[in-house]
């Protein structure tokens, strides 16, 4: 389905944040703004819902912790016992301070490579993807925010216009 | 400006009041003779004294003057314990009060040093927590000098007839003597107290003066202290409290007393901060600062953690006699509060800090704190008692009155401090930039 969009291009950060406050007063849904930086505050000022990717690392690095021990509890307990310093492998939790490091490692090493997996996959990113951003200025030097128009063409010009575009452009666009 | 309340003062003169007669009891209560000690323990443990009575009977026939010198030696021993016990529950609670402010001043050091933009807002708080460093190390350095003036015995390499009998203290008198220990705590005090009050001068007349030449010369010696600080503070750790096990040695002690002392420092700075907003002071101070030194808290239990856990692995695996022995000690005969304290500096903060959003509820971060506090007084216990009074440890009078006198103590002259000078400096160049601070 095709549908009708606005897109306004700022080129300063500060002026692009007083301008998305400004559109949200005006009472508009901001579909997305394309900047080639990540801007501080623009998720708050946008209206997003906060991340869940903290909880998923927090649950990944629970499943790092559990196969690090099953893992070690396997390979230096049961299948091949050894004697090392005087401290013979015959219990789990009597050996434990030696498999910390390993329980560490595993933690951080699931948590991290598990979230940014999640992180592309929720992006909707993979190799030999073709960019979604509406124009290539977008990864230089403009942030360009785009508006859905339901017959508001006009009125929604004047606003962004207003507010400090430095150019605006109607276009179609295929919703994904 | 702050006005020290009448509630808070009366307050923490009571707490003085009660510990110190605490104190005094602690004291009076030790035992002065043999007999005396032998009952008090008898006394105590009712159950194992009729199994030594057993087990002595039984060894009767076989008992021969060696073994009755050796039991004699056991009850002094035992004297010993029980007499420094009231002097091992007064330097642990004025070590630890002192340490807290010790560590806020290496964090203050670190913000002038790092020209933070976050904190000149709360510089004030941790100036006034720094002011407890002058009485609280000096109470410090009479308790070592008594120390070395044989008033107690919390220090053995001190005792002459423990060093002709002992040869690895022998080679390590050229610098275990008590002389030249007390000549590095002057110069360690005097050092970190020169520096203290130099930069709070420095910061208070940056508010008067037209332009930053105090600011540029409060960062310089700012940084020059951080020097000092990093080598005195780890020698200090070895003197002051490694030393109480002179056969013993740790490469990572400085880093991991460090680690205790600075966790600590900040935890305080985030309680006083939270009571003077409570009180309606600081507004300036938004919940940003607040999540900054909850950040740390976690960050630097985390870091405490690691260390605690490198100087344990390191030493349980390789399981040499004269190192392992001092984790044979604590695991026998202080299980309760080795572990425990485990739990409260890692697993406690761990799991309530770890979500971004409690760390600016303040009665999360203030029941956090007051764990993490209590966790490293467990710390310092940990380090001091089983050198000084073994397996006769408990947490009773001497223990707690000396915690509530420091406590007070420390409220009375920390809140006294704050109340002489504005609570939010002037002219700092990064005032305008603290007040907006938003995460």
């Amino acid at each position: 389905m095709a549908s009708k969009v606005i897109h306004a291009f700022y080129d300063d950060d500060d002026i692009l944040m007083l301008a998305v406050k400004k559109v949200k007063a005006a009472k508009h849904h901001i579909d997305e703004v394309y900047c080639p930086f990540p801007v501080h505050g623009l998720d708050k000022a946008m209206g997003l819902e906060p991340t869940r990717l903290a909880i998923t690392a927090f649950l990944y690095g629970c499943v790092g912790l559990g196969v690090a021990t099953l893992m070690m509890n396997y390979i230096m307990i049961e299948d091949w016992p050894q004697d090392i310093g005087g401290k013979p492998s015959f219990s789990y939790l009597e050996n434990m301070p030696a498999f910390v490091p390993i329980m560490f490692e595993l933690t951080v090493f699931f948590a991290a490579h598990l979230m940014v997996i999640t992180f592309y996959l929720r992006s909707r990113l993979w190799p030999f993807k073709k960019a979604e951003n509406p124009d290539v200025r977008t990864t230089d030097d403009h942030f360009l925010m785009e508006i859905e128009i339901h017959g508001n063409e006009q009125e929604l010009k004047n606003l962004l216009a207003d507010t400090g575009a430095v150019e605006i452009n109607i276009t179609e666009k295929n919703s994904h | 400006m702050y006005t020290f309340s009448n509630r808070l003062k009366i307050g923490s003169i009571i707490l003085m009041a009660v510990g110190l007669l605490g104190i005094i009891g602690g004291f009076v209560m030790a035992p002065s003779t043999v007999e005396e000690a032998k009952a008090m323990v008898a006394s105590h443990d009712d159950g194992h004294g009729e199994e030594a009575a057993h087990a002595e009977s039984s060894d009767h026939g076989a008992a021969t003057a060696h073994e009755e010198g050796h039991d004699a030696s056991h009850d002094e021993h035992l004297l010993h314990q029980l007499q420094n016990k009231p002097w091992a529950a007064l330097y642990v609670a004025a070590f630890f009060f002192m340490m807290i402010s010790l560590g806020v001043l290496a964090f203050y050091a670190i913000q002038r040093a790092a020209q933070a933009g976050w904190s000149p807002l709360l510089f004030r708080v941790m100036e006034g927590i720094t002011a407890y460093l002058v009485p609280g190390g000096i109470v410090v350095f009479v308790i070592l000098l008594l120390s070395a003036l044989h008033m107690n015995h919390l220090f053995v390499w001190m005792d002459a007839d423990i060093v002709a009998h002992d040869e690895i203290i022998q080679a390590k008198s050229g610098y275990l003597n008590p002389t030249f220990f007390l000549i590095r705590a002057v110069i360690f005090l005097g050092g970190w107290i020169a520096y203290r009050e130099y930069s709070r001068k420095l910061s208070l007349r940056q508010d008067e003066s037209t332009d930053d030449s105090n600011f540029k010369l409060n960062f310089r010696i700012s940084a020059g202290f951080l020097v000092f600080y990093l080598i005195s503070e780890s020698i200090m750790s070895w003197d002051w409290i490694m030393s109480v096990d002179p056969h013993w040695f740790s490469t990572l002690f400085g880093w991991y007393i460090f680690a205790s002392m600075f966790v600590s420092g900040i935890t305080v700075i985030a309680l006083v901060t939270i009571y003077l907003k409570s009180k309606g002071y600081l507004k300036d101070v938004n919940d940003s600062h607040l999540h900054d030194l909850a950040k740390f808290m976690f960050g630097i239990s985390i870091f405490w953690t690691y260390l605690w856990f490198s100087q344990f692995m390191l030493i349980w695996y390789s399981n040499i006699p004269e190192e392992v022995t001092y984790y044979v000690t604590r695991i026998e005969d202080y299980k309760l509060p080795f572990f425990g304290m485990v739990a409260m500096n890692f697993l406690f903060p761990i799991l309530l800090l770890m979500n971004s959003d409690f760390k600016r509820v303040n009665w999360f971060v203030v029941m956090a704190g007051v764990v993490i506090l209590a966790g490293h007084y467990m710390d310092i216990f940990n380090a001091i008692m089983p050198a000084t009074v073994g397996d006769q440890w408990y947490i009773g009078i001497p223990e707690i009155s000396a915690i509530l006198f420091f406590a007070g103590f420390f409220i009375y002259w920390v809140f006294r401090a704050l109340s002489k000078v504005p609570l939010q400096p002037k002219r700092n160049p990064f005032i305008e930039e603290s007040k907006h601070f938003h995460y």
